[in-house]
């Protein structure tokens, strides 16, 4: 089967351990994910403001060109890609005055997107539907007493009319993980935010944050956290360095995408993780896991 | 001491009162002043003035009073207020309108030449395309 895929700028940066790991997985399931051509930046913070249709349009070309690679679904492994994009499909869905307004804007690019002709799914939702069993079938190792945390932050949960799973309570990180093998640990923080993109000239909001959220996995005894947001991962991992150096007590953890986890899980050749862009080593747990 | 701020029609018909509303498309005046906003936002402590009382300032014409608050540039838009609001008054899309409401006045909220060479080229691009949103640009 062959999919859109729509990998976003950070994907191909910092988060090469995320693309790296999805797009093989993915091919264990014989799923090819096409990347789109000649794809744009999605615009990463969906514009809130109704006046300027100016700010919808990088997300709505980005679907545009998705409709015209003629798959109907168009996958994302980035939450915000995610987030904005979805949200940019439920804008043009609901206003056709504002729809009218961005189609005369975009007259000379010829495909008009109306909302329904694509679908944006997250990677998350795709080995959902492929479901426990399949990807049961696939595992290679098996772990004992390793731990993991799966962290959601904001960008697949809020606004709801978006959520990949529950807002409140999702689990379908959980169902993933455990489907094939993990083990789990809930902890309160992990659809709290990280505050985001306040990392550039406000990181003493991220630090608070990263402690308050790395604490709550820590007690809850986790060995690990996974998420699935470049963002995210960049906060709580770089972030703990920082902490480390002003409180010696504060106890790290690694931070991983949940591809990393399952790759390694379905044996994966391990240098697609690309553990040099880690701040915090995973490799050791890992090791010690046996799944290094 | 507190600041003594008094309610009078003249606030209701101010300019940017009025371009706060049509920006956010947000009616303030649903709003019950239960808080739920204030305690879901994961940067309150960093505010100097709460979002739910961000939201009664607009309720009664305050406008400088929420031109001057931090609030609006720590806010994240983690967007957990709006979700939790019982209302249905769409917290963070107001503040996207109040940053807005300032940024059109030409008064910028991030020089991008002062973000630190080494820290632009370590943070992941979505970061910073993100951060954009505190400027006018």
């Amino acid at each position: 089967m062959e999919i859109s895929y729509f990998p976003g700028c950070t994907l191909k940066t910092n988060g090469r351990n995320f693309e790296g790991t999805a797009l093989p997985l993915l091919e264990l399931f014989d799923i090819h994910a096409k990347e789109l051509d000649d794809w744009y930046c999605c615009g990463v913070s969906f514009s809130q403001s109704a006046d300027n249709l100016m700010q919808q349009i990088a997300p709505i070309r980005t679907l545009v060109k998705a409709k015209e690679s003629g798959n109907t679904r168009l996958l994302t492994l980035c939450a915000m890609c995610y987030n904005t994009l979805q949200r940019a499909i439920f804008f043009i869905k609901s206003d056709e005055d504002k729809r009218d307004i961005i189609h005369d804007f975009m007259y000379r690019e010829g495909t008009k997107f109306y909302g329904d002709e694509v679908e944006v799914v997250h990677l998350l939702t795709l080995l959902k539907e492929i479901g426990s069993e399949e990807i049961k079938k696939r595992v290679k190792k098996k772990v004992d007493e390793f731990k993991i945390a799966p962290y959601y932050g904001c960008m697949l949960l809020r606004p709801k009319e978006v959520a990949i799973d529950s807002s409140n309570a999702p689990e379908i990180m959980e169902e993933i993980l455990e489907a094939a093998g993990c083990e789990t640990t809930y902890f309160p923080f992990k659809t709290e935010c990280c505050a985001s993109y306040q990392i550039v000239n406000n990181s003493e909001i991220v630090k608070a944050r990263t402690k308050k959220i790395v604490n709550s996995a820590v007690k809850n005894g986790a060995d690990v956290i996974v998420l699935s947001c470049p963002l995210c991962f960049y906060n709580l991992d770089e972030i703990q360095i920082e902490i480390k150096k002003e409180d010696k007590n504060f106890k790290t953890i690694p931070v991983l995408y949940f591809t990393q986890i399952l790759a390694l899980l379905m044996g994966i050749k391990s240098e697609v993780n690309n553990f040099s862009l880690h701040y915090i080593d995973p490799t050791p747990v890992l090791k010690r896991k046996g799944l290094l | 001491m507190e600041k003594r701020m008094t309610v009078s029609s003249q606030n209701f018909k101010n300019e940017d009162i009025q371009k706060l509303e049509e920006i956010s498309e947000v009616n303030v005046y649903s709003c019950y002043q239960c808080g739920n906003c204030s305690a879901s936002c994961p940067a309150f402590e960093f505010m100097d003035m709460p979002p739910h009382q961000v939201i009664r300032a607009v309720q009664l014409g305050f406008i400088d009073e929420i031109l001057e608050a931090n609030t609006p540039w720590i806010c994240a838009a983690c967007i957990s207020c709006t979700v939790k609001c019982p209302r249905g008054v769409d917290i963070a899309k107001l503040m996207e309108g109040v940053r807005q409401v300032i940024l059109r006045k030409g008064i910028d909220h991030l020089n991008i030449n002062e973000i630190d060479k080494k820290l632009r080229e370590q943070l992941p691009q979505i970061a910073l395309i993100a951060n954009f949103r505190k400027t006018i640009l």
